[in-house]
């Protein structure tokens, strides 16, 4: 049966072209690939190569003809042993051309608003996985001892332990293994488990870390360390393009459980390029979890957790803390859910969320507030992403007031997002604009007074406190 | 070598690092075929190329949307390279991976289903021509960011080696994405780590429309090894037997433990970068000079029928191919979009 060639369209966003010129007369052999025709649009003109084989049988639209709609048919090709007599007979090939995207109807979609008898959380399309299902902390069994420890003791230990447990996973980066780690975070791993699984790379972020999630596709366990997240900027695109991405660029088929930790945020007198904090930035993507814990317990315990989950995790530690001490429970099995808040301390009056070493200054706060009599209740977020709403969403609704507290730059900040989460789900609990410390909106200085100022403080956090608490 | 406006000088391709494998035939053509591996040659690449232009001309209509980088002119390299590799060895490349798609044995149906966006995809209609894996196929994508898959691809070859298996892993990339940095962080790592990864550089002369030597300091691409000691070599990328035989020792060279190996496929790609480039960056007697003289389809149609293999069989495989591609194409069209409810699926796990 003779083909129809159709009007071709050079992009998605064509709707219809010149036919310029045609370069095959009729009754000529054409094979696929010739090119047969030119057509122009404003932007370009484009050659029209024939698929098919056969004879140029008619040219249906003529040249110098404008503004032909793509998928006009434009000429006929005849197979070998057919005639003009078959010309009638000529079958297009099915345009299937999509529907352009209808905006009308995209909103229309309503949102109900949160009322007291319904869940928290509201959002039906919210996916699986996040804060909802999630568990509580783990019992800790009774009798168990609780060990006083370094946070970078603990991080060793929870790497250290889930290396034993699995020959999967391994350590690779910068220093980690015979200098024992630029922060001393991995010493004694390269002892215990040899150079096989403690890789000491060269000082190449991009590279090694897109060499850590093509390990992973295949099947392997990486902990990437950075030795700091500054360094990570240089290697983000694999972070975000390769490994967040391609669990849903693969339709589920190929996922990567890939752990890329280091310290996170400022450190103290190393200016603007060393001090970042990329809290938002990474809590920003889908497919990445994102985990800024604060206790020594919190540490082992999330890490862990870290290590066995089948997707990649960004585990933010903090330089200042990784001397501080705290207890640990001392038991293989102590992993704690991602995604989970806890309740650090308990109040009344005003809730403060924060993490990481943000917490510091919230804890501190909520004692100095507690000698004026505001029982201040500290949320520690632990995760980014998924994000505890529930917890902070439960506090505010008791407390009726709120203050984030962060290192990072308030712009576009996770401060900001958990303001429009309390808006968006305790409204009508709030007694008072929910209030945010953070770093200032500069970079990082290094005198030691301009780096004081722009960091948050206690003094900051105690009197947005009692702001938000009118006092 | 500085390449002649008017083409590759095949002829004068050549061994360029002094490490580089023995190949054994350092004066003229490539060990022989068999009619057998001409006539399986001749239908992988047939199915590549006719894939291409149904794709090609699908996009024309509207039912591909988005980008899509059209293989045509390629077709040797993937066919060529898949014929050296065993059970369980990987690849991975950039955007332009229809063709290693297909001749890593995935089917057209799920690949043509992809490009429509459609739930039979290989993506399930989310990932798209650019973004598209086969675990079982031992394919690693399709990646959308130039130069990514190199790192991958050098991951993958980390993991053989971490297990202590014998498998091989081949990154492809392009003379355009040969200029990213993390390529050389990758060749850096790899033959320190001694890693089984076989490098290959789809040299097709237009990083998108800026030729080799308007990008490139160093036109040789088998050279770009030389300072971390790998070797390369330079191969007639329109010779199946030639890019076999080559990868033939670049494979062996990996599995013997010898760490990574270049391979710079000299080549030339018919269609634009993607379907709206209309290729204005060169003439269109180039483009039709290496068509005519060194397609690699033709190359080994005219060997088939020299080595009195009837007209009629090799129609036949054409028509055959022209099935295959045909049915990819109708079920790529009539199988349904995405359920609304895998927007929210396989973010994680």
């Amino acid at each position: 049966m003779p083909i129809q060639v159709l009007m071709p369209a050079l992009s998605p966003t064509m709707e219809k072209g010149n036919l310029a010129k045609w370069l095959k007369k009729e009754g000529e052999a054409v094979r696929s690939g010739d090119v047969i025709a030119e057509i122009e649009t404003d932007k370009a003109t484009m050659e029209v190569e024939a698929t098919d084989e056969g004879t140029l049988g008619k040219i249906l639209i003529p040249e110098g003809t404008n503004d032909v709609a793509v998928n006009t048919p434009i000429a006929t090709i005849l197979a070998d042993g057919e005639s003009a007599a078959d010309l009638g007979k000529a079958e297009a090939p099915k345009a299937a051309r999509m529907p352009a995207r209808d905006v009308s109807s995209e909103v229309a979609e309503s949102r109900a608003p949160v009322g007291e008898g319904k869940p928290m959380i509201s959002d039906p399309k919210r996916p699986a996985g996040t804060a909802a299902e999630i568990p509580e902390d783990p019992d800790i069994p009774a009798g168990t001892e609780m060990v006083t420890m370094t946070i970078r003791e603990a991080l060793r230990d929870a790497m250290a332990e889930e290396m034993r447990r699995d020959g999967d996973v391994f350590l690779m980066g910068e220093e980690v293994a015979e200098y024992q780690g630029a922060y001393k975070v991995s010493q004694g791993l390269l002892e215990e488990f040899g150079a096989r699984r403690v890789i000491d790379t060269p000082i190449t972020e991009h590279g090694f870390a897109g060499v850590g999630v093509g390990a992973a596709f295949a099947g392997l366990k990486p902990i990437v360390e950075f030795m700091t997240f500054n360094f990570a900027m240089q290697a983000i695109d694999q972070i975000i393009n390769s490994a967040a991405k391609t669990l849903y660029m693969s339709g589920g088929q190929m996922g990567c459980s890939i752990v890329f930790r280091g310290p996170n945020g400022a450190a103290a007198r190393v200016a603007a390029q060393h001090s970042q904090d990329y809290s938002a930035w990474y809590s920003q993507i889908p497919g990445l979890k994102v985990i800024a814990p604060y206790s020594a317990a919190d540490y082992k315990g999330l890490l862990k957790a870290a290590i066995r989950d089948p997707n990649p995790v960004i585990f933010l530690e903090n330089e200042i803390l990784y001397g501080h001490t705290g207890p640990v429970p001392k038991f293989d099995d102590y992993v704690l859910p991602i995604g989970k808040a806890r309740i650090a301390r308990a109040g009344q009056h005003v809730t403060l969320v924060s993490w990481s070493n943000g917490m510091t200054y919230a804890l501190k706060a909520a004692d100095e507030l507690a000698k004026e009599g505001i029982e201040a209740e500290v949320v520690d977020l632990r995760t980014l992403r998924p994000m505890d709403t529930d917890t902070i969403v439960a506090s505010v609704r008791k407390t009726g007031r709120a203050v984030t507290v962060e290192e990072g730059w308030q712009q576009s900040g996770v401060g900001a997002e958990i303001v429009a989460r309390i808006m968006e789900h305790a409204f009508d609990y709030l007694d008072a604009p929910v209030m945010r410390v953070s770093g200032k909106d500069v970079p990082m200085p290094y005198a030691a007074n301009l780096e004081k100022l722009a960091l948050p403080s206690i003094a900051e956090v105690v009197e947005a406190a009692k702001a938000v608490c009118y006092r | 070598m500085i390449l002649p406006a008017s083409g590759f000088d095949m002829a004068a391709s050549k061994k360029s690092v002094a490490q580089a494998a023995d190949n054994g035939s350092e004066s003229g053509s490539p060990p022989a075929f068999t009619r057998e591996q001409d006539l399986q040659a001749l239908r992988d690449m047939l199915l590549i190329r006719r894939f291409e232009e149904k794709a090609g001309q699908l996009y024309g209509m509207g039912a591909i949307g988005g980008f899509c980088h059209l293989y045509i002119g390629q077709e040797a390299i993937v066919v060529g390279m898949q014929m050296t590799l065993g059970q369980g060895d990987q690849v991975i490349t950039g955007y332009r991976d229809h063709g290693h798609m297909l001749a890593c044995g995935m089917d057209a149906k799920g690949v043509m289903a992809e490009l429509t966006g459609r739930r039979g995809g290989y993506s399930k209609g989310k990932g798209g021509s650019m973004h598209m894996f086969s675990k079982e196929k031992h394919f690693y994508g399709g990646h959308g960011i130039v130069g990514a898959q190199v790192s991958l691809g050098t991951g993958l070859a980390f993991a053989n080696r971490y297990r202590g298996n014998d498998r091989v892993s081949l990154a492809y990339f392009g003379d355009g994405a040969a200029n990213q940095g993390q390529v050389y962080e990758s060749f850096n790592m790899a033959e320190l780590w001694k890693l089984p990864v076989v490098y290959i550089i789809e040299n097709n002369r237009y990083a998108m429309g800026t030729s080799v030597t308007r990008s490139s300091a160093q036109t040789d691409f088998s050279k770009r090894g030389v300072s971390f000691n790998i070797p390369g070599e330079q191969v007639d990328g329109m010779d199946v037997r030639a890019v076999k035989a080559a990868g033939d020792r670049a494979v062996k060279w990996c599995r013997d433990g010898k760490g990574p190996y270049i391979l710079e496929m000299q080549t030339y790609r018919y269609r634009g970068h993607s379907m709206s480039d209309p290729a204005k960056y060169r003439t269109r007697e180039e483009v039709d000079k290496v068509r005519h003289d060194q397609d690699p389809i033709e190359q080994v149609r005219n060997r088939l029928l020299a080595d009195k293999v009837a007209e009629d069989e090799l129609k036949k495989i054409d028509a055959k191919v022209r099935e295959i591609v045909n049915m990819a194409a109708d079920f790529a069209q009539n199988d349904p979009e995405p359920d609304a409810s895998e927007l929210y699926t396989d973010i994680y796990r």
